[in-house]
């Protein structure tokens, strides 16, 4: 479960955001929306422990969490706006270096069923560097399904998918909250989650 | 860990997995991209053999400028590979990641650094008696000047990540980290040289190596720790 207690942020001295609470509870989603530049990117690398609150306090599972700290770390499955993908190596050799980055031990039956999943099959074996933005996208949504973390936390996690992208996206959601997940997404796409799973939050 | 809720996680605070994890990466990479590589040695290979072309052919004074030639040359090799320690990982997103990840932080970037004195410091290292034969230097000054890069340009990796790390994302990043870095590497450098000169005025070199071995063991428990500091800056 997470929660933010009067959040803040500011870039030099403007304040993005100020006085943010909300609470997201196993099995709902915080979908983050608002105009280019309110805020959006900070929220969630906050959230994710990657930076620091100019003001307020973030808890996961109850207890106060600082910037990194383990607790999150072992939790959480972070999808930046940037792909974390290594050019030189193999969609099937990134799948299998993030996960074992995780700390799961990457299983390669495990690995070329995720990317059997998200259709890329066929690409398994060819070197990231000619995978269009879409494709390096999937490998995103595979590495989502293989690290089986309880905290998903999605920048703009439909940009450059197709539509059978975006319903692979949505069931995915669907199916983490449904086992009890937690996730936070900033995003303006409808993930045709039913009302009772989503937690709007507006910024700006 | 004490949470209930808490996932376990094999991962939180395993050392030495985090090492392999990025050791082995890097390696994967660096072998993909072996032009680079090449370059760097290349790099190496060429500023040495510059120095007899442009000065003179008398055997004694190639002989005394010898080790300090290939020392330079290796501090400018190591210096020339350091922006892409983490600049590759920052630019792709891959770095958020490693920070991240249930590994320490710091196992991961000592993985880092361990495959870039692998690729670059171990390299000149090697290639080092051999380039010293243009120098007219004799075999024992050869041994000690592969013995003092040995043990020499792991603290150039070493001290060179935290000054990666610390001018990730800026504009003028890599001249800034030469000019952050290179007097660091002045002390190296000082006893890297001085090594080949006791042995050739017969003072041996043990005290100097020993003083590099000293500075390793320092560089190897602090540097991780703060080119970790400054990565989790870097992101912030």
């Amino acid at each position: 479960m997470l929660e933010a207690l009067d959040l803040a942020a500011r870039r030099g001295l403007a304040h993005l955001f100020t006085g943010l609470c909300f609470r997201v509870d196993p099995g709902q989603v915080l979908v983050v929306t608002g105009a280019n530049g309110t805020g959006k990117t900070t929220l969630l690398r906050m959230l994710a422990g990657l930076s620091m609150p100019s003001h307020g306090e973030i808890r996961w599972q109850g207890k106060r969490v600082a910037p990194f700290a383990t607790a999150v770390r072992a939790a959480i499955a972070f999808a930046g706006h940037l792909p974390a993908l290594k050019d030189e190596l193999t969609a099937e050799e990134n799948l299998a270096s993030l996960v074992a980055l995780a700390g799961a031990p990457p299983a390669r039956e495990a690995i070329r069923q995720a990317l059997d999943a998200v259709a890329l099959s066929r690409q398994r074996a060819l070197p990231a560097r000619v995978l269009s933005q879409g494709q390096r996208r999937r490998i995103g949504l595979a590495r989502l399904a293989v690290l089986g973390r309880s905290f998903w936390v999605l920048d703009e996690p439909v940009t450059a998918l197709d539509a059978a992208g975006t319903d692979l996206l949505a069931r995915m959601v669907a199916d983490h909250l449904e086992r009890g997940g937690v996730a936070v997404a900033a995003t303006h796409a409808p993930l045709g989650l039913p009302e009772s799973r989503v937690r709007p939050l507006t910024l700006g | 860990m004490s949470a209930p809720n808490a996932a376990p996680n094999a991962a939180a605070g395993a050392i030495l997995p985090g090492v392999r994890w990025s050791l082995v990466r890097d390696l994967k990479i660096a072998l993909r991209s072996r032009a680079e590589l090449g370059v760097q040695l290349l790099f190496y290979v060429i500023v040495v053999s510059l120095f007899p072309l442009a000065t003179t052919p008398e055997r004694t004074l190639l002989a005394t400028m010898g080790p300090g030639v290939l020392w330079v040359a290796a501090l400018l090799a190591s210096l020339l590979s350091l922006p892409r320690l983490f600049a590759g990982d920052h630019a792709d997103g891959t770095l958020e990641q490693i920070a991240l990840s249930p590994y320490p932080l710091e196992a991961l970037v000592s993985g880092k650094i361990l495959a870039h004195w692998l690729t670059t410091g171990l390299p000149v290292a090697v290639l080092a008696p051999l380039l010293g034969i243009q120098y007219a230097m004799d075999a024992e000054s050869l041994i000690v000047l592969a013995a003092a890069l040995l043990v020499g340009t792991p603290i150039l990796s070493l001290l060179g990540a935290i000054g990666a790390a610390l001018t990730l994302g800026l504009r003028a990043g890599g001249s800034l980290l030469a000019l952050l870095i290179l007097p660091l590497y002045v002390p190296v450098l000082i006893f890297g040289a001085g090594s080949v000169d006791a042995v050739r005025a017969g003072l041996g070199a043990g005290a100097n190596l020993s003083l590099l071995g000293a500075g390793l063991l320092v560089a190897v428990v602090g540097a991780p720790f703060a080119a970790a500091a400054a990565v989790r800056i870097a992101l912030d």
